[in-house]
């Protein structure tokens, strides 16, 4: 990795212990290969978004709030409400973040948890239509990670996902062509499905789950991918400057769904307890 | 995309698909080796009625300095559309999916160039989709593996790419702008054909297990047979006519 200044770094020393561990079969925080760190979730923690949750994985922390308003739909899908995921690293998350206009990585972060969501048909955007081809509810999920300590793809999915479960949709009725807020009156967001997305790192021959940043800082090699409440695939990513085997592929698929499960009832949990 | 009402028959009786493909069938795939002056290394690429330019420059003085790595030389991507590469006018500025894909494809090609043998350089690949359809960022890396090889930058092996997705409830190879559109699933696919090792994977839509694993298989097979067209590309550039390099 060229050292853009913004750029973490790791020390040559941790890196090789790291990797030594990772022969022992031993991970530098102790955690089993397809351990993830500990989830803890919250929702409604910013009262005056529509939905929002704040997610700590470890030492990573995001606050997603979901904001919610009419806008005009997409050319093409005149019949679709729209759904946009945003993601942004604060300049307080970590000292090597910078304010300034996004990177290529926290765009393809964005993009990543934006394509978990939307490909898993989490939210049913024919619900959210108010007049086809003119005006649709548009669903916001804007992602600020505040403490930065390795896979933001995962904290940010978790938090987005948790924050558009407590997601209450006002209701607009079209008076003059105009959409008008009716008070009082919110529904729940018409949910399909729990996507969860589970990130595993590849360092030499060893593959895993949910790296922190100095682990993340080591990889050759990572990839993302979610699964619906099904157990079925619904979006992968693959970064990092090498590649996996078929074999590596195949099984990252496979934890993928019995990883993501086990996450999707914490998710689950969070919204029981919460409401 | 999760599927979407359409009239389109995307795959009929007889297993034909929208355009008159089989299931196992690539769109034609045409690539040219060394077609610009000025670059370093250059290929012209036609994949189905995607038409895409790759012009390579380095190893060269990394620009700005402060990027510049001791250890290793850099690559850099631009994966760029042109204005009128797609139905509806794109604004030339490059656009946050644009960005995407250029990390994505620098992070493909990476694993194939032995960047380590030039420290304090830089490798640019600029990526120029002058019309677009399905998978242009597949025959995109296409066209940059063959460039990169005209080139002469060593490398350990070519990236051959080619999607592959599921219309229809059926795993297909090489999925077309219709197919993208109206499909359940699409998976690009990057693999270095003698290392055996995937180097780009993306995927949109939803797949089991089994036919993720059938999807990965059967975009790799179709790698294999764009591998034997880059080869010939850098053949009939260098050794056309009895002429040697």
């Amino acid at each position: 990795m060229p050292n853009l200044g913004n750029t973490p770094l790791i020390d040559e020393l941790k890196s090789n212990q790291i990797r030594d561990f990772l022969e022992q079969g031993k991970r530098i925080d102790g955690r089993a290969f397809d351990e993830p760190r500990s989830i803890s979730i919250e929702i409604g923690v910013i009262p005056k978004a529509e939905g929002s949750a704040r997610v700590r994985l470890g030492n990573t922390e995001v606050i997603t709030g979901i904001k919610v308003q009419p806008d005009r739909p997409f050319p093409d899908l005149g019949d679709k409400g729209i759904f946009i995921c945003t993601a942004e690293i604060l300049p307080l998350a970590h000292p090597t973040a910078e304010p300034g206009p996004p990177q290529e990585d926290v765009i393809e972060l964005a993009r990543v948890v934006d394509r978990g969501i939307r490909e898993s048909g989490m939210i049913d955007l024919s619900k959210l239509v108010l007049v086809k081809d003119k005006s649709v509810i548009g669903i916001f999920a804007d992602n600020s990670v505040i403490d930065h300590d390795g896979n933001l793809f995962d904290a940010c999915a978790y938090s987005s996902t948790a924050a558009i479960l407590s997601t209450k949709i006002p209701k607009w009725e079209m008076q003059d062509d105009v959409p008008v807020k009716i008070e009082d009156q919110e529904s729940d967001a018409p949910i399909t499905t729990i996507p969860v997305s589970v990130t595993m790192g590849r360092i030499g021959k060893h593959i895993i789950v949910d790296p922190n940043m100095d682990e993340w800082l080591c990889l050759d090699a990572r990839i993302t991918i979610t699964t619906n409440s099904d157990g079925n695939i619904c979006a992968l990513q693959k970064g990092g400057k090498d590649g996996f085997t078929l074999d590596q592929l195949t099984k990252c698929g496979e934890t993928s769904t019995s990883v993501g499960a086990k996450i999707r009832e914490i998710i689950k949990q969070t919204k029981e307890t919460g409401q | 995309m999760g599927g979407r009402d359409t009239d389109l028959v995307l795959l009929d009786e007889n297993g034909i698909r929208c355009d008159g493909r089989k299931i196992d069938e690539p769109r034609r795939i045409m690539i040219k080796a060394g077609v610009l002056k000025n670059a370093d290394g250059s290929a012209y690429i036609e994949f189905g009625d995607n038409k895409i330019l790759a012009g390579v420059f380095g190893p060269r003085d990394v620009h700005p300095k402060h990027i510049a790595d001791t250890d290793t030389g850099i690559l850099r991507c631009r994966y760029h559309m042109s204005p009128f590469s797609v139905t509806e006018r794109k604004s030339p500025a490059p656009s946050r999916r644009e960005i995407e894909i250029s990390k994505v494809l620098k992070e493909a090609l990476q694993p194939a160039v032995m960047l380590e043998q030039f420290p304090r350089t830089v490798v640019d690949v600029f990526l120029e989709v002058l019309q677009a359809d399905g998978g242009s960022r597949c025959a995109a890396l296409d066209a940059a593996s063959v460039a990169l090889a005209d080139a002469g930058i060593p490398m350990r092996d070519m990236v051959s790419s080619i999607a592959a997705g599921k219309v229809a409830d059926t795993i297909i190879l090489d999925v077309n702008n219709e197919e993208d559109q109206a499909g359940q699933a699409d998976m690009p696919v990057g693999y270095m054909p003698n290392l055996e090792k995937i180097t780009l994977v993306q995927l949109d839509g939803i797949l089991t297990q089994d036919e993720y694993k059938k999807c990965l298989e059967t975009a790799i097979g179709g790698c294999k047979l764009v591998y034997e067209i880059q080869k010939k590309a850098l053949t009939d550039k260098f050794f056309s006519n009895g002429e040697s390099a």
